[in-house]
């Protein structure tokens, strides 16, 4: 594994977002108009709901931290299209470029774009809403790293699915969040669920996170080690991913789909 | 005694489905040398090229570059070669300085900005440093690609229809680039091109591929000769012809 190698991914990218006020844009643009809307509807719903609950930290909170995991997983996803809108396959992979340093690479972009989404959102929330994330202080940080950490794993599998189901397939790819999100119980405990549903949640780390926050904010009990279960879980489907899009470049290597990706097809 | 090849191939094939693109291909290419691939389009030219830059797996058959086995090592074989070809621009929205850094940090160029600096003055591109590759003419992205395929100073250099779209001047310019930078770093060169005049000028042998299959091997000098041919571009006439006589599409 040679570092320089993957820091020239993420190099490329960093060279098209310095260039592109469209690239750089969308990066808070979207997750600010999201905080703004929830900022209000909390707002709205502290004034008619009953007194002693405060929605921020609970609407506000989970709609900052899914948009957290929605953006690590697009900067990964926008970074790997960046390659097939350029058709620049044939040029990367006849390179030294392992498939590692690549995935690291893109890794590596999406680390730096989602910081700024979530900067742009912490600013926000706590500035205009009063969201008072910073007052669980380090603590928060483990529930950052699963989301982070299924991020990643969700980006890897998506880059996988596009590079086997051909350019057309980014329309997937974007929905992918909005899919899992009745799963994880962002906005509703896991509880509200049906029984396979729960069975569902239960293998998707974000879950573990959002019943962790709801706890945390309700101020009821929780078992701090369920957030590990939630940890090894997204550990796992980083490697998973990273094994599903490793036989994908095998297979578009060995069908010639890699030399002709614009095809869609080589069938 | 006989050098060791800097690319050998054996036994060669690539089967899509029902289709042999390529058939037992053999062939090696010497330190220094500069082999012709030649043939009607859908021979196999590409195919060919595809598999020796590991981006197309092989159905049967090796490959090794400078001693490594392609399938075993890639990423080692590939870190001695490089290529430019005329259906794989670089990456538009960067720059040509932009461009070159992020390849030559991909090739683990050593002292790379003074690498760019040299190449960039080769082919003529220091007023383009900083022009998205985009928006250069073909010739000059050609140039750019060419610069490209040479950052690492690759032990083999492929080359697929490299002067395709450059005007006569500096396209023998580039043949001449190649030959010297060939004969100085006793590199191998894979070189495709239907502009037989060029592959007379610049390749010390040539191969004729048709159906995915090596036809005839030599001297692109004295090879016409050889088969009743007035030249290359006559034989190479032939050759397609046969191609077509037996079914299948140019």
């Amino acid at each position: 594994m040679k570092v320089r190698r993957a820091g020239a991914v993420a190099l490329r990218q960093f060279y098209l977002y310095s260039g592109s006020p469209t690239r750089v844009v969308p990066l808070f643009v979207w997750v600010a108009i999201d905080i703004v809307l929830w900022g209000f509807i909390t707002r709205y719903l502290n004034r008619i709901a009953s007194p002693g609950f405060n929605f921020v930290p609970a609407l506000l909170g989970a709609v900052l931290l899914w948009d957290f995991l929605t953006r690590v997983m697009q900067g990964v996803s926008t970074a790997f299209l960046e390659d097939v809108w350029s058709r620049n396959f044939l040029n990367l992979f006849a390179t030294p470029l392992t498939i590692f340093e690549y995935i690291l690479g893109l890794v590596t972009t999406s680390i730096a774009t989602s910081l700024v989404g979530l900067a742009t959102m912490l600013c926000l929330a706590t500035l205009v809403f009063g969201l008072s994330f910073f007052a669980y202080g380090a603590a928060i940080l483990p529930f950052l790293l699963v989301l982070f950490l299924s991020g990643i794993a969700l980006g890897i599998a998506a880059t996988g699915m596009m590079l086997r189901l051909g350019p057309a397939s980014e329309w997937f790819v974007w929905p992918l969040p909005a899919m899992l999100s009745p799963f994880v119980g962002v906005f509703y405990p896991i509880s509200t669920l049906p029984l396979w549903m729960q069975w569902v949640s239960r293998l998707l780390p974000p879950s573990y996170v959002f019943e962790g926050i709801r706890a945390i904010v309700h101020g009821t009990t929780w078992n701090p080690g369920t957030l590990a279960i939630g940890f090894f879980l997204s550990a796992a489907y980083i490697a998973a991913a990273g094994l599903f899009f490793r036989h994908v470049f095998r297979v578009a290597v060995d069908t010639g789909l890699l030399a002709r990706y614009s095809a869609e097809s080589t069938t | 005694m006989p050098q060791e090849p800097l690319l050998s191939v054996s036994n060669l094939s690539k089967v899509y489905r029902h289709t042999v693109a390529v058939d037992g291909v053999s062939f090696a290419v010497p330190p220094g040398e500069i082999v012709g691939l030649l043939g009607p389009n859908g021979a196999g030219k590409t195919t060919t090229v595809n598999m020796i830059l590991g981006v197309l797996e092989p159905s049967s058959g090796s490959i090794v570059i400078d001693g490594i086995d392609l399938q075993q090592r890639r990423s080692a074989a590939l870190s001695c070669t490089n290529f430019a070809a005329v259906y794989a621009a670089l990456p538009g929205n960067l720059t040509v300085e932009q461009n070159l850094r992020v390849f030559g940090m991909l090739y683990q160029v050593p002292s790379l900005a003074d690498r760019i600096d040299q190449l960039l003055a080769q082919f003529e591109l220091e007023r383009f440093r900083g022009t998205r590759s985009g928006v250069l003419s073909s010739g000059e992205q050609t140039r750019l690609s060419l610069a490209k395929a040479l950052l690492n100073t690759p032990k083999l250099l492929l080359l697929d229809e490299p002067t395709a779209s450059i005007d006569p001047a500096i396209a023998r310019t580039i043949r001449a680039t190649i030959r010297s930078f060939a004969r100085e770093n006793q590199s191998a060169v894979l070189w495709t091109s239907h502009n037989m005049y060029e592959v007379e000028e610049v390749c010390h042998r040539v191969f004729f591929l048709s159906h995915g299959r090596i036809l005839l091997e030599g001297d692109p000098k004295s090879l016409p000769g050889q088969h009743g041919a007035a030249n290359l571009e006559d034989l190479f006439v032939q050759v397609a012809n046969e191609q077509l006589h037996n079914g299948v599409k140019p």
